[in-house]
C-alpha cells in the first residue's frame, strides 16, 4: 500500500496544521478549538479502528460505540474509586474493551450479513442498558471523573498537553493500522473481506482471524473511549448510545471506507460540519439526514477516496 | 410476590409482546424477502404514533384515525421505499444502514420541527377506557387487552395473506430464494413495493396502539427497533411464526423480568447488591436470552431461508 505524492503531502501538512494548532489558537484567543480539535481528533480513532474490520475486514459492526463507552468508563470507574494511574486506567480500557470484544465477536461472528449488524447493534444496546442501571456510577445521568495522572511532566490537566497526547495517540493508531494492513495478518483479513470461501478454502481459518481483528479493532476503540473520557471528564451511558455507533459509521463512510486516512478525513469533516451547521440551526438532522443519503447513493467513494490513487492500491 | 401480581404482569408481558410483534412483523418480511437493512422501521411507527395523534386530534374518533393511519402510512412507507432504498437493493448492507439511518435523523428532528418538542397527546378511546376484573380484585385496563386482541387479529391476517393468497406465495418464494423467482419472471419491484408498504402499514398501525399508552415524541422508535431485531434475531429473518413466537417470549422476558427479578433477588442477596445487580440483570435478560439462542440456533428459533 503505497500512497501518492499528493496523498503524502496532504498527511505531510495535515500533521504539520494539527502540530500548530494550539499555539495558534491560543493567539487568536480562541481556545475553544483546542477542545473541538482534540475530540475530533478522539473519533478519527474510533473511525480509524471501526474501518479495520468495516473496510478492511467487511465486518459491519454496528456497536462500535460500545468500546468508546467501555474505555470511558474505565477512566471513570477507576477514578470513582480514587484509583488515578493512567497506565493503569489505559490497560484497563484496552484490556476490557478487547476482553468485551472477545465476548461479542465470537458470538456474533457466528454469523454473517443482516444478523452480525443486527447482533453487534443489540449486543451494545445491551451494554448502554448496563451504564444505565449502573446506579453506583451516576447511571444515564453519568459520573463526573477526573482526569487521569501521569508521571509529573505529562500533567492531562494542562489542554496543551492533553492534545498533543491525543495527537501522539492518533499518530500511533494509524502507524499500528498501517503495519497491521500491510502484514500477512492484514492480508488475510482484506482477503477474507474479497472471497471469505477461498480463503477458507486454502487453509486460513478465517473465523480465528476474524475474531483476533474484531479483538484489535475493539481495543483500539477503548483507547479512544480513555480519552474521551479524560477530555470531557465526564462518562455516561450515551457514549455507548447506537446513535454515536451510526456516527462513527458515517464519518468512516464521509472520508473513504477501506482507506488508513480517509477515516481520520472523515471524522474532521463530519464533527466540523456538525460544528459549524449546529451553528446555524439546532435542527441540523433534518438537513443532515438527506445529506447523508445523497451521500450513500451518489458519493460512495468518500472525500479520501476522491483523490487520485497509486497503481500499487491505496492508503 | 403474590400470584396475582405474577398473572398481571404476565398479561402485561403479553400485551407488550404483541405489540413488539405489530412492528416485528412487518419489519421481519422487510429483511427478509428483500434482504434490506431497514433502520427506518422504527421512525415508522414513530410517524404512526404522530399522524394518530394528528388525527384523533382533529376528527376526536380513534376509529377514523385508524382508517386514515391505512393510507397515510402505506403511502409513506412506498415514497420512502422509491426515494432511498429501490437504488440501494443490489448494494451492500452498509449502504442500507447509513442511508436508513439517515432517514431516523430526519424523521426524528422533523417531528420536532412540525410537531414541537413536546409529547404529543393522544387520549385512550372512550370504548376501552375503563377496567374489567378479569382475576378477581385485579382491575384490568380494557385497552390493553383491545392491543392483545389487535395483535392477535394481525397475525391471522398475515397468516392468511401468506399462507393462503397468491400474493402471500410469492413473499413466501421470496423469503426462501429471492433469485429463483426473480428467474421465474416475478415482477420482484413490484413485490419489494408492497412487502415493503405492507411493513410499512404494520408499523404505522403499531404507533397508533402505542400512542395512548407510551408518550408520544421524538425517539420513540428507535428503542423498540432494537428490541424488534432482537425479535427477528430469536425468530429467524423472514418468518412471520418465528417473530410471533419470539416477540411474546420478548415482552414476557423483559416484563416480567424486569419488575420480578429486583424483587427475587433481595430474598437471596443483600438489599444493596440486590439492588445494583437487580436492574442491570434484568436489562441483560432478553439480550443473554438473544445470545443463547444463537448459540445453538445461529439462524434463528424458525428458519425461513432454506437455500
Amino acid at each position: 500500500m503505497e500512497l501518492t505524492r499528493l496523498k503524502g503531502w496532504l498527511l505531510a501538512i495535515g500533521f504539520v496544521v494539527l502540530v500548530a494548532v494550539p499555539p495558534a489558537v491560543t493567539a487568536m484567543d480562541e481556545t475553544f478549538y483546542i477542545t473541538l480539535i482534540s475530540r475530533i481528533m478522539i473519533f478519527a480513532i474510533a473511525a480509524l479502528s471501526l474501518d479495520l474490520i468495516l473496510g478492511f475486514g467487511g465486518m459491519i459492526s454496528f456497536g462500535h460505540a460500545a468500546y468508546l463507552g467501555l474505555g470511558s468508563y474505565a477512566v471513570g470507574i477507576l477514578a470513582f474509586h480514587e484509583i488515578t494511574n493512567g497506565w493503569l486506567q489505559l490497560f484497563v480500557a484496552i484490556g476490557g474493551s478487547a476482553v468485551v470484544a472477545l465476548i461479542i465477536g465470537a458470538i456474533c461472528l457466528r454469523t454473517s450479513g443482516i444478523y452480525f449488524i443486527m447482533i453487534t447493534l443489540a449486543m451494545t444496546q445491551l451494554l448502554f442498558f448496563i451504564g444505565i442501571s449502573l446506579e453506583t456510577y451516576g447511571g444515564d445521568d453519568g459520573l463526573p471523573t477526573d482526569r487521569s495522572e501521569f508521571a509529573a511532566f505529562i500533567d492531562l490537566g494542562n489542554e496543551w498537553i492533553l492534545f498533543y497526547l491525543i495527537l501522539g495517540f492518533l499518530v500511533l493508531c494509524m502507524y499500528i493500522s498501517w503495519r497491521l494492513i500491510n502484514s500477512r495478518f492484514g492480508m488475510v483479513i482484506r482477503g477474507c473481506h474479497e472471497n471469505e470461501a477461498r480463503m477458507q478454502a486454502i487453509g486460513f481459518p478465517t473465523y480465528r482471524y476474524k475474531l483476533l481483528a474484531f479483538v484489535i479493532s475493539g481495543s483500539m476503540c477503548g483507547i479512544a473511549g480513555f480519552l474521551l473520557a479524560n477530555l470531557t471528564e465526564f462518562v455516561t451511558p450515551e457514549f455507548m448510545h447506537w446513535f454515536r455507533s451510526g456516527e462513527i459509521m458515517i464519518m468512516v463512510l464521509v472520508g473513504g471506507m477501506g482507506t488508513l486516512f480517509g477515516p481520520v478525513v472523515g471524522a474532521f469533516a463530519f464533527l466540523m460540519f456538525e460544528e459549524i451547521i449546529s451553528g446555524f440551526t439546532e435542527n441540523w438532522p433534518v438537513i443532515f439526514g438527506p445529506l447523508l443519503v445523497l451521500l450513500v447513493l451518489f458519493a460512495k467513494q468518500g472525500v479520501w477516496g476522491l483523490l487520485p490513487k497509486s497503481k500499487a492500491g491505496d492508503g | 410476590m403474590s400470584t396475582l401480581l405474577v398473572l398481571e404482569q404476565t398479561l402485561n408481558g403479553i400485551q407488550f409482546g404483541v405489540f413488539l410483534f405489530l412492528i416485528s412483523a412487518g419489519l421481519t418480511l422487510v429483511l427478509g424477502i428483500m434482504n434490506v437493512v431497514n433502520l427506518a422501521h422504527g421512525a415508522l411507527f414513530m410517524m404512526g404514533a404522530y399522524f394518530a395523534s394528528t388525527f384523533v386530534a382533529w376528527t376526536g374518533s380513534f376509529f377514523i384515525a385508524f382508517l386514515l393511519i391505512i393510507p397515510s402510512s402505506v403511502i409513506l412507507g412506498i415514497v420512502i421505499e422509491m426515494l432511498t432504498l429501490r437504488p440501494l437493493y443490489l448494494r451492500d448492507h452498509m449502504d442500507q444502514v447509513l442511508a436508513t439511518f439517515g432517514l431516523i435523523l430526519f424523521f426524528n428532528e422533523g417531528v420536532k420541527l412540525v410537531w414541537g418538542v413536546d409529547p404529543q397527546p393522544m387520549p385512550t378511546p372512550e370504548l376501552f377506557t375503563g377496567n374489567v376484573e378479569i382475576f378477581p380484585d385485579a382491575p384490568y385496563p380494557v385497552f390493553r387487552l383491545f392491543i392483545i386482541g389487535v395483535g392477535l387479529l394481525v397475525a391471522a391476517v398475515i397468516y392468511f395473506l401468506i399462507a393462503r393468497t397468491k400474493v402471500g406465495m410469492l413473499i413466501r418464494a421470496g423469503a426462501s430464494n429471492t433469485q429463483m423467482i426473480r428467474a421465474m419472471g416475478v415482477n420482484i419491484r413490484f413485490l419489494n413495493t408492497f412487502v415493503f408498504g405492507l411493513g410499512a402499514f404494520f408499523a404505522g398501525l403499531a404507533g397508533l396502539m402505542a400512542a395512548p399508552i407510551i408518550s408520544v415524541e421524538s425517539g420513540m422508535g428507535d428503542e423498540m427497533l432494537i428490541l424488534a431485531f432482537v425479535v427477528i434475531v430469536i425468530g429467524g429473518i423472514g418468518s412471520v411464526r418465528g417473530a410471533l413466537v419470539a416477540s411474546v417470549i420478548i415482552g414476557v422476558f423483559e416484563v416480567v423480568g424486569r419488575s420480578m427479578l429486583p424483587i427475587a433477588m433481595q430474598q437471596i442477596f443483600p438489599l444493596e447488591i440486590a439492588q445494583t445487580v437487580g436492574p442491570a440483570l434484568a436489562s441483560m435478560l432478553i439480550y443473554i436470552l438473544m445470545a443463547g439462542v444463537l448459540f445453538f440456533k445461529p439462524q434463528g428459533l424458525f428458519p425461513a431461508r432454506t437455500g
